[in-house]
């Protein structure tokens, strides 16, 4: 099945790598910095690239979940989603340099849901945003800071992004 | 799910999912703002026909921490003792924009009744009927349950392996009812404990184990001791023949509280009667449960409010 992925195992290491170096690049004071992954894949990125920014300048940042389930704006649309956890980092985000970690950015409505749930848990210095994969089409003006790959799609596809820890494969496909 | 009437006929995942959904609701107790947006511009009105003071204010609370609008009416001095209907009494809530409806009613039926008629759209959420079911009181009791047992990895798990034993009056009892059927589903072990004129007949078709004798229950040292508030008008009738006979035979007395293990929970979904089904060694002792299960009784509404939201009119 590996030929279909548009980025392999391999490709996210690298991507996640060049991402890390971004993060430290664009924010010198490491103590400043927080990771906060919107589950549950970008849970899981965020935890890596945590270890990745350990590697290049010695601080492992603190990382947390952010859901943001119970702040969509369409809820009652269809089954009850059930939320997964919101756990703030050690050290809480006040004052911090947040870093929003998902997998995928599309309509950005995640995004716009993920900034009120972060204002209920405190008051970062300022907002990041990373994300494995940009597939365009947003409903909202949101932007990436950092960008995995562009990944133009037809709004009838399926941009998927597979993790081991959740998946027991890894890669990003296009699905129809 | 769009209406929350009991818990026979719920499957383990719908059970799990709304545990599960309570246990993030119960993160916010440690927040700077326990609150959320979820339920903004969503109406639930209260109807407590029979009144029930724990209850309404649980209910009242779960919806304000979801930013609902809340309005409440209680049977006392209201429309109920000129003579009007409960499809009227709804009804004529329902005209002022409800989406949500909790209903405590004191005849078996009436939440079922309320959301299978074709009177309302509105979600319905049943808050106790008559001897019938409390859902959201078992799912506390589940949710309080499987927190002491596996403290934060509880989320995802059930309760195979766990025997709890429930006490008293099980033939009127809606805590019980709703109690057997999701603990049951939960995997759990249930061994009903009653005297032979509180025990009711369907007990036989039940995947439970009943008893007459508490302290042979006790023998086998369940996870969890579920007392029932003996009510008064119960005492007076021919249930049994005098209250003291009745703590004899089924109050957690200091006697059988010392001969349990130290593990054992304490459960009894309030009020308590002190000195009748529980003594106060039992009530106020480390392995009680009894506070914490009024706090999770607000996360696990949260849980079923969310459940049913949006889904009104469906």
């Amino acid at each position: 099945m590996a030929a279909d992925y548009v980025l392999t195992e391999s490709d996210i290491a690298r991507t996640l790598k060049r991402i890390a170096h971004e993060i430290v690049e664009g924010n010198p004071e490491a103590d400043h910095l927080v990771l906060l992954g919107i589950p549950t894949r970008g849970a899981v990125l965020a935890r890596r690239l945590a270890l990745h920014i350990g590697d290049i300048n010695g601080v492992v940042p603190p990382v947390g979940t952010l859901d943001v389930t119970l702040y969509r704006d369409d809820l009652g649309d269809g089954a009850m989603r059930v939320p997964q956890p919101t756990e703030a980092p050690e050290g809480g985000i006040d004052d911090r340099v947040v870093v929003l970690v998902d997998d995928v950015l599309f309509s950005g409505r995640t995004v716009r849901a993920a900034f009120d749930a972060l204002i209920d848990l405190g008051r970062p210095r300022a907002v990041r945003l990373a994300v494995l994969v940009d597939r365009g089409h947003r409903e909202f003006p949101i932007r990436a800071d950092y960008v995995g790959k562009n990944l133009p799609s037809a709004l009838n596809e399926r941009v998927s992004v597979y993790v081991e820890d959740v998946d027991h494969e890894e890669g990003v496909r296009v699905e129809r | 799910m769009k209406h929350l009437l009991g818990c026979e006929g719920m499957s383990a995942e719908e059970a799990l999912n709304l545990l599960d959904t309570a246990a993030e609701f119960s993160a916010l107790a440690g927040r700077k703002v326990p609150k959320l947006p979820t339920l903004r511009g969503v109406s639930v009105a209260n109807l407590f026909f029979e009144d029930s003071t724990r209850t309404r204010l649980s209910f009242e609370s779960a919806a304000k921490k979801l930013s609902a609008d809340v309005i409440t009416f209680t049977g006392q001095g209201s429309s109920l003792s000129k003579g009007e209907s409960l499809k009227d009494t709804a009804q004529t809530i329902e005209a002022m924009g409800t989406h949500i409806i909790v209903v405590r009613h004191s005849s078996s039926g009436a939440a079922w009744r309320l959301a299978h008629s074709g009177w309302l759209h509105s979600s319905v959420i049943n808050a106790g009927d008559g001897t019938h079911e409390h859902p959201t009181q078992a799912l506390l009791d589940a949710f309080t349950l499987r927190g002491r047992l596996h403290g934060d990895g509880a989320i995802g798990k059930d309760l195979s392996g766990v025997s709890v034993v429930i006490v008293g009056d099980i033939a009127h009892s809606r805590v019980a009812r709703s109690n057997v059927h999701l603990l049951t589903t939960l995997g759990a072990t249930v061994t009903l404990v009653a005297p032979k004129t509180l025990t009711p007949s369907e007990v036989e078709q039940w995947p439970v184990r009943h008893t007459t004798s508490f302290d042979e229950a006790l023998a086998e040292h369940p996870q969890a001791v579920m007392m029932l508030r003996v009510q008064n008008e119960r005492m007076k009738g021919s249930h049994f023949p005098s209250p003291r006979e009745y703590i004899a035979h089924y109050g957690l007395s200091v006697q059988r509280f010392r001969k349990l293990p130290e593990s054992t929970l304490i459960m009894h979904p309030g009020p308590i009667n002190r000195g009748v089904e529980i003594f106060s060694i039992a009530a106020d002792s480390p392995q009680s449960t009894i506070l914490e299960q009024v706090t999770n009784g607000v996360w696990v509404r949260m849980a079923a409010l969310y459940a049913v939201h949006g889904q009104e009119g469906s």
